[in-house]
């Protein structure tokens, strides 16, 4: 599932680029052809590497712990559950605030909102970049200086002062809006990597081939030029993941977050910002400071893993 | 079936596009039905460019190039995908031909996914090991592996088979033979050969002159994209006469003459051509003949006149100038 994640994302995009192919050149999909024997065999040689399975492992304990521990839970985030600064106990797995509420709660309700914003920051980042990106280094000529415009526009545009300013005026306080807002801004480099690399692959023969073979822009897009990209745009998610993860965190900290959810990046700074440190209360910032560690760091690893998994070369040696 | 007339083109190189590269200058040139024509220069006269023109993968700066009567320089994505019905290419670096984290087999799946969807798995599988057979290849050696674990000669076949899946009319083979041993060379030679006993044009890209004589009917010389000399090859072959022309043919080995009677006879080729062009001498023959406003070479001027005269029926020659740019020996 937690593969799902990155690869979902690469459909999504594989499907925006399919409506720049002129219509009738999805080849008609024929009953006898055995459908993926390939991406059989990539979750073959997936599930035998240990770094992909190591780091799905950890994102996926996170995920089912931010999706299932709500149900489990005696107490709601913000409730004053019971002593405060209280350490960690049978009660309390992750101690209390400064105001007795139960960090463990906090924490689930944080992850789960984490989540949130890196996948849904991240994926509209991640499907406007790769768009443009695929686009403009396969179109060329005009469209691609008009495109590369429009990414140097938004490049240069201060997206941090911006969400501020949107944040403040709009009044958005929910999740989603703020991830939403968030892949809007952060999308532009991913643009500028992917169509540097499209424009490289373009002028491999087998590109030609294909263009041979009477397959549209669309196809050869989806089928020939992001498959060779696999690892590289997992890795492009993950640091997406990861920046909106941070900038959502940091919007929280200036008090422009969501009023009505719980994130682990209010956690930290609700935390800095009630002295913990100086209180000696590490149970406070500790598990969101290590929950979004390990969830960045996991997809990293994953990342390293997939690598070997999409690469025959690598995966022989 | 195809010709080719005044193609073009020019490169737009350096950082911002600013200077140009003219990589193809004028060429014309036809492939008939059952027919070989070879396109012979050395590396980067331009030999690939104009196969990728023909195929549709590039834009050409200038000229026309028909099919059947056909403008092809300008096709939508339906017209291209009947074009490419009847006209295939095989390209010179098998390495890069292949998407190199796929196996060999998605070439071909990708083929059959747009050409041929309601062909049964059993009916696609026994065409595609035909068309393998054909290239002395083992399918079963072949297929489910990957580019990397595969040679060069084996990729190049398997090329060839890719495009004799489609029942092609026009096959640009560049390179083709290159990385072939000789004993395969031989088979995909019969097998050309064999194709245009069938009817098929082919258009054979080398930079190796006694391929070229080996194979073709016709054969083009290219010199930094200008043609220089075409006709039937036994014309071209036994009377060079453009001095690149010579120079390219006194450095290949005969089989059938030493080495001294081929000196011999260059050398006496030489004496009589040295300080002559026959092109402008012809087009002076011309414009003496057809009066003085027919005066040729006047509108461009000599140094771009890129033309060709028929110095023999069939046999074609250009400026005895080398690089477009120079001087024509004769001063003219
Ligand atoms: N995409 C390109 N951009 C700029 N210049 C190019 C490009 N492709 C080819 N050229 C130039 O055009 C000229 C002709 O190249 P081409 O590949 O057609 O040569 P060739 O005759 O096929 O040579 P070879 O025998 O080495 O394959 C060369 O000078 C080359 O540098
Ligand atoms: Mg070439």
């Amino acid at each position: 599932m937690s593969q799902g994640l990155g690869l979902d994302k690469l459909d999504q995009r594989g499907a925006a680029t399919e409506a720049t192919e002129p219509p009738g050149a999805t080849p008609a999909p024929s009953g006898s052809r055995k459908p993926g024997g390939d991406v059989r065999e990539t979750l073959y040689f997936a599930l035998r590497n240990p770094k992909v399975v190591i780091g799905s492992v950890v994102v996926l304990a996170f995920l089912l712990l931010g999706l299932l521990g709500p149900l489990f839970l005696k107490f709601a985030p913000m409730d004053y559950a019971g002593p405060p600064m209280a350490p960690p106990s049978a009660d309390f797995p992750f101690g209390t605030t400064t105001f007795g509420q139960d960090v463990f709660a906090q924490f689930v309700a944080g992850l789960r909102s984490t989540f949130l914003v890196g996948l849904l920051g991240g994926g509209v980042a991640a499907v406007i970049g790769m768009a443009i990106g695929f686009v403009a280094g396969y179109r060329g000529g005009l469209i691609d200086e008009l495109l590369n415009m429009l990414t140097n526009v938004v490049l240069v545009i201060p997206g941090f002062v911006v969400l501020i300013i949107i944040n403040a005026y709009l009044g958005v306080r929910s999740v989603p809006m703020q991830a939403l807002y968030i892949g809007v801004f952060s999308w532009p480099w991913v643009a500028r990597a992917v169509r540097a690399q499209t424009l490289s692959l373009r002028s491999r023969d087998f590109i030609d081939l294909a263009r041979l073979s009477g397959v549209g822009v669309g196809t050869i897009l989806r089928r020939e030029v992001a498959p060779n990209m696999y690892s590289y745009l997992f890795m492009t998610f993950v640091l997406l993941f990861g920046g909106s993860i941070l900038t959502a965190a940091s919007l929280d900290f200036i008090g422009l977050g969501p009023t009505n959810a719980m994130s682990l990046g209010l956690m930290m700074n609700q935390a800095v910002q009630w002295s913990a440190l100086h209180l000696g209360l590490w149970w406070w910032f500790i598990p969101p400071g290590l929950g979004i560690t390990l969830i960045v760091g996991s997809l990293y690893i994953m990342n390293v893993g997939l690598d070997e998994v999409f690469n025959p070369k690598l995966r022989e040696m | 079936m195809l010709t080719i007339e005044a193609l073009d083109k020019v490169y737009k190189t350096g950082t911002f596009g600013t200077s140009d590269l003219h990589a193809v200058r004028q060429v014309s040139l036809d492939v008939q039905r059952g027919e070989v024509v070879s396109l012979i220069g050395e590396s980067g006269s331009g030999k690939s460019t104009i196969g990728k023109m023909v195929l549709h993968l590039l834009d050409s700066t200038g000229g026309s190039i028909t099919f059947d009567g056909r403008d092809v320089t300008k096709l939508g994505f339906r017209a291209r995908r009947d074009y490419y019905r009847k006209v295939q290419g095989v390209f010179q670096d098998p390495f890069s031909s292949f998407n190199p984290i796929f196996k060999v087999d998605r070439t071909f799946e990708t083929l059959r996914r747009s050409y041929f969807p309601r062909v049964s798995g059993a009916a696609w599988r026994e065409k595609l090991e035909e068309a393998l057979g054909a290239v002395s290849l083992e399918p079963g050696d072949i297929l489910g592996k990957f580019p990397h674990q595969l040679s060069g000669g084996q990729l190049q076949r398997l090329l060839i088979a890719r495009a004799l899946l489609l029942d092609i009319e026009l096959l640009v083979a560049d390179e083709i033979i290159s990385m072939l041993d000789a004993s395969t060379r031989i088979d995909v030679l019969n097998l050309l050969g064999e194709l245009k006993g069938r009817g098929l044009g082919i258009l054979f890209v080398t930079h190796d002159l006694s391929l070229g004589n080996y194979v073709s009917d016709r054969v083009v010389i290219l010199y930094k994209g200008r043609v220089v000399e075409r006709g039937a090859t036994a014309a071209v072959f036994d009377d060079p006469l453009h001095p690149y022309t010579r120079d390219l043919l006194a450095s290949v080995p005969h089989l059938d003459r030493t080495w001294e009677e081929v000196e011999a006879e260059e050398s006496q080729r030489s004496a009589r051509l040295a300080g002559r062009c026959l092109y402008h001498e012809a087009l002076a023959a011309q414009g003496r003949s057809l009066g003085d406003e027919a005066s040729v070479g006047s509108a461009s001027g000599p140094a771009d006149d890129v033309g060709l005269v028929e110095h023999a029926p069939g046999h074609f020659v250009g400026c005895f100038r080398k690089a477009a740019d120079e001087e024509c020996p004769a001063g003219m």
